[in-house]
């Protein structure tokens, strides 16, 4: 889902690098007031975690490839905005050291998948587990949700941004100048396999992540309460 | 075991595994992610490549294009996978550095 370089015309480049300005500056502020030093490692190790599960491209045999984000565990372990931080930083030296997302398009990149899909998901962990105890079963399912829907809705958006260029940058003869697949292709498709496969994919970390963490530390995962 | 560094472990595990990520889509025979073709295989997809495509797609030069060294991209899988497991480490190397250095300025001292 790391939308390239070339495939965004410059008017949607330009518009999510406005829109994700004001987001990451309210991203710092808020993290500069409420994390706390005991966090720090949990926001390397979130970071990590989401550039490694990244290069885990799995196959549609004989297709394309895909892969889990880690945005909705960092939301879930850390708020949505530490988890815009996180996921930023991931992205941008993905883009920058390995061409893994275009430069230009690291706004778009980061809207999808730095803001949409952690604060979805978080907002979808908190409704499912609102209330059970730290050790329930309940919540390893509102993290699986918060995976799952929370990627589908990053593919949702790439797909979105993928398919209006065509109708916004054309040549006279109807050639596309960047991306050449339509709404009507683009959308289907990014959604369709991330609801398919790799939806699944980022449902079953996230569950074995909290799973693991219920067992070892539960004060993790007591989302907003700080450690 | 402190449980960070029982996560650490597991990030280190899985920078170890990292190849699967290369190993499995060619064996599966899985292209590219979609939206995410070079110029020359968008050619092959819809007959002509987009101009706009053609000339932002090498507006950067990443020094490590898709985790492998530049002009050793075809060498064989098992160059290819410790290439990728080095592009991990120094992927991961440099994020923790730079988180830490975030949550160094994003946390106040406390104040006695």
């Amino acid at each position: 889902m790391h939308i390239p370089d070339g495939y965004l015309g410059p008017a949607t480049c330009g518009l999510f690098y406005a829109v994700m300005l004001p987001i990451w500056l309210v991203a710092s502020k808020i993290v500069k007031r409420t994390l706390n030093a005991k966090q720090v490692p949990m926001l390397a190790i979130c970071a990590a975690f989401s550039f490694v599960i990244m290069m885990f491209n799995v196959p549609i045999p004989g297709g394309s490839t895909g892969h889990a984000t880690g945005a909705s565990l960092a939301a879930i372990l850390l708020g949505p905005w530490a988890a815009c931080i996180v996921l930023t930083v991931a992205l941008v030296i993905q883009a920058l050291l390995f061409g893994d997302g275009g430069i230009t398009a690291i706004g778009a990149n980061s809207f999808n998948m730095a803001f949409v899909s952690p604060f979805v998901g978080y907002y979808i962990y908190k409704a499912i587990s609102h209330n059970a105890p730290m050790d329930s079963n309940r919540r390893v399912f509102a993290a699986a949700v918060a995976g799952y829907i929370g990627i589908n809705a990053a593919a949702l958006m790439a797909g979105v941004e993928f398919g209006i260029q065509p109708f916004l940058h054309h040549t006279a003869s109807g050639q596309a100048l960047y991306c050449p697949y339509g709404l009507k292709i683009a959308v289907p498709v990014m959604v369709g396999e991330h609801l398919l496969i790799f939806g699944w994919v980022e449902a079953v970390i996230t569950a074995l992540v909290i799973k693991f963490l219920q067992k070892h530390d539960p004060a993790f995962i007591n989302t907003g309460v700080s450690r | 075991m402190k449980t960070t560094a029982k996560l650490w472990v597991g990030v280190v595990v899985l920078v170890i595994i990292s190849p699967l990520g290369l190993i499995l889509p060619e064996r599966f025979k899985a292209g590219s992610a979609w939206g995410e073709w070079r110029a020359d295989e968008m050619q092959k997809l819809v007959g002509y490549i987009p101009k706009g495509l053609a000339k932002l797609s090498s507006l950067w030069n990443a020094p490590l294009p898709d985790y492998a060294f530049k002009g050793r991209e075809q060498s064989g899988l098992s160059h290819l996978s410790l290439a990728y497991i080095i592009c991990a480490v120094l992927g991961i190397i440099i994020i923790v550095i730079v988180m830490l250095l975030i949550g160094k300025m994003s946390v106040k001292k406390p104040k006695f």
